[in-house]
């Protein structure tokens, strides 16, 4: 039995989660003691994911423009049945948790979301996840024949391990969509926070709209994605996709920048799966500080522009 | 229109996360119930299709007698009914399954959820339930519209938004956006004393399997105390050759 890896891709790019699914895939399929099987759905170049170990993989090209659920779901289910799959491992991006659920009803299939490590053992079958807005782990066992595992995003990471691979083109056949697609808009041109290694965040603190000038300042001098607390959102000072935390946008960034955020319970929620947290507040009894790696008690308009000006000499060293 | 809304019930974001027997219970000792913050944007959108388009709004939970409070809590909210499906949850497939019964039963075309619920995070019921109805499903709305069974959708993508369009019937697993927070509706005095009497069925499950189980819970390792430093270069000292992370 092989364990097939659902590589996503927007627009004919892979997705930074995709070479993190066939990581956790490679690892799973030796442990296993079978092999390991990518999935592609009119995805990027094949051989980026070469360098992550995908031997063997699957293309299938349609007319598809974007993701349809239904569509790519009786894809998946077409591969693994042709293939002997018994394990699938999507990815955690908004429409890798989109099809997951859908694989798992077609496949009869156990499923575990939110995975954040490898298999503590495969007979049985369980691994870890993260639950309760990271306050807690639960070791599932998933108990069925057939299994789908969501891995999460940034948590076991993407490992390079270039192989020699190829494709097999894979006629797939559509069902009735149900739903269509109508138009997509994305920004262009900005890290998104999805995406984004680091994640520069601002708050109330910063006191008004007219303020986030420094604040994309730093975040273009990191390369990261820029971001708001809940208020600021509700006030219109920033727009709700930029909102993170409970309700809002999830993070889960290498580096996450606080930036005149008290730290509420709700917002500590959505961001805490960062792994590096960097707080700086005028007020030292701020919450944030006891969920912080780093902080600074200082005024976010004297020590950003600082931080501005010397992580811009640091770059450029 | 008959609208389902479901609703879980989960510890309030304050809560103490603890567990027991173990580590194989999550402790519910000290722990306030809510509805589930994901499922008051569909509850809240299901209201104003009540109000302004004519529907009945029916909620409905996968759980045991210690849930009513919170299925009263959408009733005080407005919704015409409650249905508790009289069985403990235990994994996703499960409770889709029950609520499967439940759609198929109440003949809705029109059935909502929350994204994810604020305990364990799933993001599966939804989607494993319009694949066992065979609805049509869209996941992470940001925008619904419903005009006879025509149905226009904004969700959201990785970096942006799309706009679909789609039939009833559907499910729909919302999020902000699908209403705005500040429209969230809360229950008030009327509401909670109409919802009193209002009916609320207790249905027995069909005693669909799980096909996931918890073996044991772990908290996560202790954090150590923030590093304060007094000056930027510091910082990008610690966060280069400490953290690595720039």
């Amino acid at each position: 039995m092989s364990v097939l890896v659902f590589a996503d891709s927007s627009e004919g790019k892979f997705k930074k989660t995709a070479f993190e699914v066939v990581s956790y895939g490679k690892k799973v399929a030796e442990n296993l003691g079978s092999d390991m099987l990518v999935l592609t759905i009119n995805g990027g170049d094949a051989s980026e994911l070469y360098a992550y170990g995908a031997e063997k993989v699957i293309e299938v090209k349609n007319d598809l423009a974007s993701f349809n659920a239904k569509a790519y779901a009786s894809v998946i289910k077409q591969v693994a049945e042709a293939k002997a799959v018994n394990t699938v491992i999507i990815d955690s991006s908004i429409d890798g948790f989109t099809v997951a659920p859908l694989v798992a009803v077609a496949l009869e299939a156990g499923y575990a979301s939110n995975v954040v490590a490898l298999p503590s053992s495969t007979t049985p079958f369980v691994v870890k996840r993260k639950a309760f807005s990271n306050k807690g782990f639960n070791n599932t066992e998933i108990s069925t024949e057939n299994k789908v595992v969501g891995v999460a995003k940034n948590s076991y990471g993407a490992h390079e391990n270039a192989v020699n691979g190829s494709i097999e083109n894979f006629d797939a056949t559509l069902p009735e969509l149900g739903v269509k697609s109508e138009n997509i808009s994305k920004a262009t041109g900005v890290v998104t926070i999805a995406d984004a290694d680091i994640v520069v965040s601002a708050g109330r603190g910063m006191k008004g709209p007219e303020n986030w000038g420094m604040i994309e300042e730093l975040a273009g001098v990191l390369g990261a994605a820029t971001a708001c607390s809940k208020p600021v959102s509700d006030l219109g000072w920033r727009p709700h996709g930029e909102h993170v935390g409970q309700t809002g946008k999830p993070v889960a960034s290498n580096l996450y920048i606080a930036i005149g955020i008290s730290g509420a319970i709700q917002h500590l929620a959505g961001i805490n799966a960062s792994k590096v947290k960097v707080v700086i507040n005028t007020d030292p009894e701020a919450p944030f500080f006891k969920a912080a790696d780093y902080g600074i008690v200082g005024d976010a308009f004297e020590v950003v522009p600082q931080l501005i000006e010397k992580l811009k000499a640091f770059k450029q060293a | 229109m008959k609208i389902l809304v479901c609703i879980s019930h989960v510890p309030d974001t304050t809560s103490k996360i603890n567990f027991t027997d173990n580590n194989t219970e999550f402790d519910t000792n000290g722990v306030q119930y809510v509805i589930n913050p994901y499922d008051e944007f569909s509850l809240t959108r299901a209201m104003w299709f009540k109000e302004k388009q004519g529907a009945s709004v029916t909620v409905v939970n996968v759980g045991g007698a210690s849930t009513e409070p919170t299925l009263r809590k959408a009733l005080a909210i407005g919704a015409d009914n409650a249905i508790r499906v009289n069985v403990a949850p235990t994994d996703g497939l499960m409770v889709a399954k029950e609520l499967a019964e439940v759609v198929k039963n109440g003949g809705y075309d029109l059935v909502l959820a929350g994204k994810e619920s604020a305990d364990y995070n799933g993001q599966m019921v939804p989607g494993m339930l319009a694949s066992l109805l065979g609805f049509n499903f869209v996941n992470a709305c940001v925008g619904l519209e419903i005009d006879g069974t025509a149905v226009s959708l904004s969700r959201e993508v990785d970096g942006g938004e799309e706009k679909v369009s789609s039939v009833l019937p559907i499910v729909v697993a919302g999020q902000k956006g699908m209403v705005e927070e500040k429209d969230l509706r809360i229950p008030n005095m009327r509401g909670i004393m109409m919802a009193r009497k209002k009916p609320l069925s207790v249905v027995e499950a069909t005693g669909a399997n799980a096909s996931t189980s918890t073996k044991n819970f772990e908290k996560p390792v202790e954090k150590g105390a923030v590093k304060l430093v007094d000056n930027v270069d510091a910082l990008i000292d610690l966060l280069h050759n400490e953290a690595k992370v720039i």
